[in-house]
């Protein structure tokens, strides 16, 4: 005999709707967000008005804006967000170049493409502090690889206050140009063929190919790839932490560690991570308005 | 404008061979259409043409120099695709002036412009030239595909299906367009297509394609009255030739399994047909008609009411033949009829190859 499945009243017989079901699934992570995210996110914003400190057990006094005034005018702090803007730059520029040149590299039929790839893939998966205490090693002025292959005697690469932050965004396009790469190689083959076809019957040059077809239509994924790259590159802290202890290497997110953890400004380094939130937040919205456009064209 | 000429071309991808032994001539001017069913090779022939492809044996003449080495661009020859290739992100304007734009032939501003709606007035899309390119409809893609073909003025007009990702009514439409565009511009056309009908009304000629070999070139009226072999005969035409096994006794054509008789007239063109040699009788459904004095007896299968005309399937045995008849013939399925046909349109075929005995002599 064959029974008809019904799967509602299967679920009502162990006493589960869908709703209850569907609860189960929602509410762990519910709770999990609540407890480990949105709470400190609240209760980190009332800190910042204050001038608590996590290592006294003084009480904490309301004190206003005093901190986001005195933060906002403070220059040293300017310049931390500058050394960070120069370091963005430099590293999302250069993961964009190397990381979309490889992917019209690789965007071809070539022997062992798959092999190659996961290969070129490789820096991306490693731990960050990991690479951080290799490339330190391998830019040592004494006995580091790189000086001995260039031949570069004992030049300073992180010593040098203005080389090191270079060479901290080096190691971070060396690391993260794979990230880009891979999307851009989504996005190269995602071009359909007969487009290429058409502009080399309508005798379209490389350059005039490229920058008619191939760009426009790769550019919104490329700008994705930009967007997840700026923001981690805004809030970039280990790497340069184990890289380098120059004050020209300073980027905000180690400011921020040092008042937190190192002076026990609490109240304030809330307020100062605050304003860093905001600025990420206000840069995504930027890249989002302008990926709409690009889209939309 | 330009004469193209194919001498024995091959072309193997792999393991699979598109075309063998392929000779093509199409003269300055022409209106050729290539024939042939999905996979016979005609996309491929274009491509060879075009320069997208290299062919594995053979050569290519453009005006008579061999184009071996020479890129798509160098070949200027212009290619209008099934999928449009429109390029995207981009309006109307844009995709026409692409093919104008590029550095090293840039053409000054107000020739680009005249040229555009020089284009675009004879494709009438005028009054699309603003538009992005995905919000338009099929036939506007099509023509827009073909306008920017027009623009460069190539030596040459490839054009792979273009009409048949369109629906019927566009499609007849654009079917005359083409046509009186190609005369207008004097341009050499190369035109592929599955379709028999767009074959047989745009072509100056025709070459019929079969597992990539040419089966027959000339003119649609050639290809449809003079079949060179039996898959010419049953692919041209719609509804096809009614191909019948039989041979010939006395100057009667006797129908081999099925035991009836017509009488044969063609004797002068019949060529090596003797007597009791197994042959295939082709005969177009136009020239069979129904008479109640004929000589041989059916019984109606089908009838197919196309408006001005029927397209009748008649049951002799168990075979069957079609016959188009006036749209006021009045008959009803199972009914008995009697048929015969017109002698001096039946073509003969060699049994074994398949092959006209008109074109074996």
């Amino acid at each position: 005999m064959i029974t008809p499945l019904n799967t509602s009243s299967r679920a009502a017989s162990r006493g589960l709707s869908d709703i209850s079901i569907r609860n189960l699934f929602i509410i762990p992570t519910i709770v999990f967000l609540i407890v480990f995210n949105i709470f400190p996110l609240i209760y980190s914003l009332g800190y910042s008005f204050t001038d608590f400190r996590a290592s006294t057990n003084a009480p904490a006094n309301f004190v206003g804006l005093k901190n986001y005034r005195e933060l906002l005018s403070d220059p040293y702090i300017w310049n931390n967000f500058a050394v960070t803007a120069k370091y963005v730059i430099v590293s999302v520029l250069g993961q964009v170049v190397v990381g979309f040149g490889t992917a019209m590299l690789l965007n071809r039929t070539i022997p062992l493409k798959g092999l190659i790839t996961t290969l070129l893939l490789l820096p991306m998966m490693l731990s960050m502090a990991v690479v951080g205490l290799f490339w330190k090693l391998l830019y040592d002025p004494s006995w580091g690889v790189i000086n001995y292959v260039l031949d570069l005697g004992k030049f300073q690469w992180l010593g040098d206050p203005k080389m090191a932050l270079y060479a901290v965004a080096f190691t971070d396009i060396w690391m993260w140009s794979p990230f880009v790469m891979l999307l851009s190689l989504a996005g190269l083959s995602a071009v359909p063929k007969h487009l290429y076809e058409a502009a080399a019957i309508d005798r379209a040059g490389p350059f005039y190919t490229f920058f008619r077809i191939t760009l426009p239509l790769v550019a919104p994924i490329l700008m994705i790839a930009v967007i997840f790259r700026t923001m981690e590159a805004f809030k970039t802290f280990d790497l340069a932490y184990v890289l380098s202890t120059q004050p020209s290497t300073e980027v905000i997110s180690i400011r921020l560690y040092k008042m937190a953890f190192q002076e026990w400004q609490t109240g304030r380094s809330c307020a100062l991570a605050y304003i860093v939130l905001i600025m990420v937040l206000a840069i995504t919205n930027i890249y989002v308005k302008y990926l709409n456009k690009v889209k939309e064209r | 404008m330009a004469h193209i000429q194919l001498k024995n071309i091959s072309k193997t991808f792999g393991n699979h061979t598109a075309l063998t032994g392929l000779d093509l001539d199409i003269a300055d001017g022409e209106f050729f259409v290539l024939l042939g069913e999905t996979g016979a090779g005609k996309t491929t022939t274009l491509r060879l043409i075009a320069g997208l492809e290299k062919p594995s044996e053979g050569q290519v003449f453009i005006d008579g120099v061999d184009v071996a080495d020479w890129g798509a661009a160098e070949r200027d020859v212009a290619l209008v695709l099934q999928q449009y290739s429109l390029y995207p992100r981009y309006t109307v304007r844009e995709n026409l002036e692409f093919p104008l734009k590029p550095k090293i032939r840039r053409l000054p501003d107000a020739e680009i412009k005249d040229r555009v709606d020089r284009a675009a007035r004879t494709l009438r899309i005028e009054h699309l030239l603003d538009r992005k390119t995905d919000r338009l409809s099929g036939g506007e893609m099509q023509r827009v595909s073909i306008g920017r073909a027009i623009v460069r003025k190539p030596r040459v007009f490839l054009m792979d299906e273009p009409l048949s990702a369109l629906d019927a009514k566009l499609r007849e439409a654009l079917r005359t367009e083409l046509k009186n565009l190609q005369m207008q511009l004097g341009a050499t056309f190369l035109f592929v297509t599955h379709d028999q009908i767009e074959a047989m009304s745009m072509g100056d000629k025709v070459g019929v394609l079969n597992h990539g070999r040419i089966v027959q070139t000339g003119t649609p009226h050639e290809i449809y009255n003079n079949p060179r072999d039996t898959y010419v005969a049953s692919f041209v035409g719609s509804p096809p030739m009614n191909l019948i096994d039989g041979k010939l006794v006395n100057g009667r054509a006797v129908m081999a399994p099925l035991n009836f008789e017509l009488p044969f007239s063609g004797g002068a063109k019949a060529g090596g047909a003797t007597d009791g040699r197994p042959l295939v009788f082709g005969i177009r459904p136009e020239d069979v008609y129904l008479e109640s004095g004929a000589p041989v007896e059916a019984r109606v299968h089908d009838v197919e009411n196309h408006g001005v005309e029927k397209i009748l399937t008649l049951r002799v045995g168990d075979t069957t033949l079609r016959a188009t008849v006036p749209a006021r013939t009045d008959v009803a399925i199972e009914q008995a009829v009697r048929f015969a046909w017109n002698p001096d349109k039946v073509v003969l075929f060699d049994k074994g190859s398949g092959v006209s005995l008109r074109h074996a002599s």
